[in-house]
């Protein structure tokens, strides 16, 4: 996870070192905020990915030398198909078409988009319908 | 072969001399042929204030470094598509690197990058630079037209989308002008002046013209401001400072008559005196 | 039902089960497989590709003549804000990071699918809602949003913008904003956490790098907007006065949170097409991607750039730290020249053949230098004043997001094959190419002479000069041209439906997505090779040409690799 982490971790000082001169040449402060926040975003996962890369064990993928063989296996266990992303989806445009023209489109809107996250996470630990 | 010997240092040939002949003509001769052929404009113009010569002659400057960089790409794609287009279904060297290119490539640009942001400060220092001057004008934007004021005179131009508005200001001198809006933001731009900025609501943008040339220049709007934006004319008259003195003196004058009038009580027509003289500026 | 996802051993036959599931509507709306998704997007995109296409040919058809009665001056402006808004936000990118990078990043790094599958459905479900929201401004009272994709306060407040189009519009920013993000959030986690044994970060394919930044520049920048649209609704609706000068609110500040996402956005739309271009040029000249690790570092150099430059939309303000955004946007040229020499290095002492990819990706390179040089003129403020708002930088982000289409098509005839199993017609292909740059040089050369002749920009009528007439004819032809290339490409899609099979690798290509089946098989791969360069599909098929480090030597690497 090392190359990851410099890669975070060398934005963030980036757009510190940019924000600190931008901020203190033209004290415009929306531009000031927005550059200081873009580097906290790289800090906190690159900082993540920094302190875990020294805990992990290393990772196939981290090595040069690696054979497919030493990888093969289950990867992981994911939901296959599910309903719940598009009854989402559809929550979430009732919600934005509420906003636009009623609010009580917001009713079925939240409705699904509600649903769906309830739905979508047993899913996720029950591993859905079988 | 042997190898060719060398004379002996500080003794010159008859070659040696002719190449500092050469050497010595050549530079005041570069300089003649390159005073004689004009540098081309690349689609610009000069223009009619101090300001716009010098960001034309940054254009140029531009535009001559974009020609040569852009040559130079165009030559290298068309010589790698066709001095190395298949031949044969032979693998070719499979190099991937060459740090001293790659370094070249990297810094040459950075170098070529701050030759032209020195040239841009140098110019941007004189474009926004707003020295002392003695005639301000005022414009305001509004959906759809354009009012120019002249504060501390009666002068007074307004005019909507093709009642084309003209703003007269005086040449070989500093002209201020305050620029704001009365509602959304406008665009106002000059091209023969190489030049706009917007007019933004609550703030007032301050920047100076130092015409060096009469004349009647277009201006329109070009933000996009609503349903009349492709409309939003108006023109600029630079004239001489005694033009300039008489056309203010007619909105004295006029004031002066309006006065008199309503003094006497009698009805006078609610006509601005300006709306008509706006379209053709100064007589 | 659950999928597990597993990776196969080295070079083995992998014993694959069947994979039952819903087939038809339902497949389509409860699939979470990226395959699926990445060619939904494909197919959504292309669609919105037409329709903002469409809107365009409108608009040149009323700019053909001065006082031009094709639409009235309301409708233009409806014109000419969609055009801009379908083609930015409902085609280019979704096109860039939604549809080719969901098909081919998991493959060119060996995963079985994304890492979070049902957040990758939900993204599209988004982007096609939003997409749908945003086009039926034209169905409600007042029409469509009418401000420029740009949407400048105060011109897009509730007194100056009433009306259910511009809400619409800004309830699917919102609904894209959060498909981008999610999508984002995704590619990242794919591309750290799911990468198979032997592929280290420096041995990713340029394309799926790019991506990889790309997603980065997404988090960065789309939660900015989203923040911004959100503020703009409650100023309309809500009473606020964040972007009112009455009420104390500051006009500027707008311009401030959309040009911070939306400078970002055009380098976030055009690094994945400069990823297909660094491919498929690799593999039309038969040689490795040349100076790869600059290539990478140039690409990162442009996307942290990018999030220092937004002012130079603004340099006309008069509010802006000019100095700064200027060097900072001079600057971002570095980089991307690095990227031209690279690959035009990757081109040298190669054996290039012209196939309809490569020659679109060419068609990239040429039309954006042309593309690139002019926007260094736009990064000089004394420059940009006169060229704002004028046909100059019409013409230039036209030489720009064209070079953007020409590279994605090329990406759909490199990896239409993969995705699949069919070769489109190539003399086909070829035709479509001609139609499509020819056409996009006639649009775009004679805007950047009305831009400096003074045309300004989002104007329905202009002053009677017969100069300016030729000049919008002749740009009204490209559009027609460009058009033609477009009715073109639909021709090649059905005449080549299941003509020409294609197998697993029909350019010899190098990355890793070449070495499984066309189209891919559930989970993507039945066997894997050794991963040892950037290249593990070169080097499984040509081990006696693998790259050389050095450009000197050509003796190859001395490394003995395992017999299957």
């Amino acid at each position: 996870m090392r190359v990851e982490a410099k890669l975070l971790l060398g934005l963030g000082l980036f757009f510190g070192l940019m924000c600190a001169v931008y901020w203190n040449w033209s004290l415009e402060n929306a531009g000031g905020v927005m550059m200081f926040a873009g580097m906290l975003l790289g800090f906190l996962p690159g900082g993540y990915y920094y302190w875990w890369s020294r805990r992990m064990k290393p990772r196939p993928e981290d090595d040069p030398n690696a054979t497919q063989s030493g990888g093969a296996g289950v990867v992981g266990a994911f939901p296959g198909t599910s309903i719940w992303p598009f009854t989402m989806g559809m929550g979430a445009f009732l919600c934005i078409l509420g906003a636009v023209f009623g609010i009580w489109l917001l009713l079925p809107g939240l409705s699904l988009v509600v649903w769906a996250l309830f739905g979508g996470t047993a899913e996720g630990r029950r591993g859905g319908p079988h | 072969m042997e190898k060719p010997t060398l004379p002996p240092q500080g003794v010159t040939t008859p070659s040696h001399r002719r190449r500092r002949v050469w050497g010595v003509v050549a530079l005041p001769l570069a300089a003649l042929a390159l005073a004689g052929c004009t540098v081309p404009s690349f689609g610009a113009k000069a223009g009619p204030t101090e300001t716009s010569r010098s960001t034309y002659h940054l254009w140029q400057g531009f535009s001559i470094g974009a020609a040569i960089v852009g040559a130079l790409v165009i030559v290298l794609i068309l010589w790698a598509v066709v001095r190395y287009r298949r031949r044969s279904d032979e693998i070719p060297p499979q190099s991937q690197y060459h740090l001293p290119m790659e370094w070249t490539y990297t810094i040459v640009p950075i170098l070529i990058v701050f030759g032209l942001f020195a040239a841009t400060i140098v110019v941007e220092n004189q474009v926004v630079a707003n020295p002392k001057t003695d005639v301000t004008i005022n414009v305001n934007a509004f959906q759809w037209g354009w009012k120019f004021t002249y504060p501390g005179t009666d002068a007074f131009v307004v005019g909507q989308t093709t009642q084309n508005p003209t703003m007269v200001m005086p040449v070989d001198t500093n002209v201020h002008i305050n620029l704001t809006s009365t509602d959304v933001i406008h665009g106002f731009y000059v091209r023969a002046f190489n030049f706009s900025r917007y007019a933004l609501p609550g703030i007032k943008n301050q920047f100076t013209f130092h015409a060096v040339a009469t004349g009647t220049f277009d201006g329109q709007c070009t933000q996009i401001c609503g349903l009349y934006h492709s409309l939003m004319f108006f023109r600029i008259q630079v004239v001489t400072p005694a033009k300039y003195q008489s056309w203010l003196a007619s909105f004295t004058d006029a004031a002066a008559a309006r006065a008199a009038a309503k003094a006497t009580g009698q009805q006078t027509s609610s006509v601005v005196p300006s709306k008509s003289t706006s379209s053709h500026g100064a007589q | 039902m659950v999928d597990v996802l597993e990776r196969p051993g080295q070079v083995e036959e992998h014993g694959h089960e069947e994979h039952h599931g819903p087939t038809g509507l339902l497949k389509w709306l409860t699939s979470t497989d990226h395959k699926v998704i990445g060619l939904s997007y494909t197919i959504t995109s292309v669609i919105m590709l037409v329709i903002g296409g469409a809107f365009a040919e409108i608009v040149r058809a009323q700019l053909t003549s001065p006082n031009g009665h094709v639409v009235s001056l309301a409708q233009y402006n409806e014109l000419f804000t969609m055009h801009g808004s379908v083609m930015i936000y409902l085609f280019a990118g979704p096109f860039a990071f939604g549809a080719l990078a969901n098909f081919i990043v998991p493959i060119q790094i060996g995963a079985p699918d994304m890492a979070f599958p049902r957040l990758n459905a939900l993204s599209y479900w988004l982007y096609l809602t939003g997409s749908i929201t945003m086009l039926s401004g034209f169905f409600v009272a007042g029409g469509a949003a009418n401000f420029g994709w740009v949407a400048y306060a105060p011109l897009s407040n509730s007194a100056n913008t009433p009306g259910a189009g511009a809400d619409l519009w800004i309830g699917a920013l919102l609904l894209t904003g959060f498909s981008a993000i999610f999508t984002g959030v995704n590619l990242c986690a794919t591309i750290f956490y799911l990468r198979a044994p032997g592929m280290t970060m420096f041995r990713m394919p340029i394309f799926t790098w790019n991506l990889l930044i790309t997603a980065i520049l997404i988090l960065l920048a789309f939660p900015v907007l989203t923040a911004g649209l959100i503020m703009l609704y409650c100023d309309r609706h809500f009473g606020t006065h964040i972007y009112s000068v009455v009420g104390g609110g500051v006009p500027v500040l707008w311009q401030h949170i959309f040009w911070f996402w939306g400078h970002p956005e055009v380098y976030i739309l055009a690094i994945p097409f400069f990823g297909m271009v660094t491919e498929i040029i690799a593999v039309f000249s038969r040689r490795p991607v040349f100076g790869y690790k600059g290539m990478i570092f140039a690409t990162i150099s442009i996307g942290a750039l990018s999030l220092g430059v937004w002012a130079h939309h603004m340099f006309t303000t008069g509010v802006v730290l000019l100095p700064f955004f200027s060097i900072m946007s001079l600057l971002i040229a570095v980089p991307t020249g690095i990227k031209f020499f690279n690959w035009i290095g990757t081109m040298w002492r190669g054996q290039v053949w012209f196939s309809t990819a490569m020659l679109m990706a060419l068609g990239f390179l040429a039309t954006f230098l042309i593309g690139g040089l002019t926007g260094i003129y736009l990064a000089s403020p004394p420059l940009d004043f006169f060229t704002h708002d004028t046909y100059f930088v019409v013409a230039h982000f036209h030489s720009v997001v064209m070079a953007l289409v020409l590279a994605g098509f090329g990406g759909l005839y490199y990896w239409g094959p993969k995705i699949t199993g069919y070769m489109l017609n190539e003399p086909l292909g070829k035709i479509q190419f001609w139609f499509l740059f020819i056409g996009t040089q006639v649009l775009t050369l004679p805007q950047y002479l009305l831009g400096l002749d003074g045309m300004p920009r989002r104007v329905a009528i202009y002053p009677n000069s017969p100069q300016w007439k030729t000049l919008n004819v002749w740009s009204s032809v490209g559009a027609v041209m460009i058009g033609v290339s477009t009715i073109i490409f639909v021709v090649n899609l059905v005449y080549s439906w299941k003509r020409y099979p294609a197998g697993d690798n029909p350019w010899d290509g190098q990355t890793l997505e070449w070495f499984t089946t066309s189209p891919p098989p559930h989970h993507n791969f039945y066997r894997l090779p050794q991963i040892r360069s950037e290249r593990p599909t070169w080097d499984y098929n040509h081990p006696e040409h693998r790259s050389l480090a050095h450009g000197h030597h050509e003796e190859p690497v001395h490394e003995e690799v395992p017999v299957a």
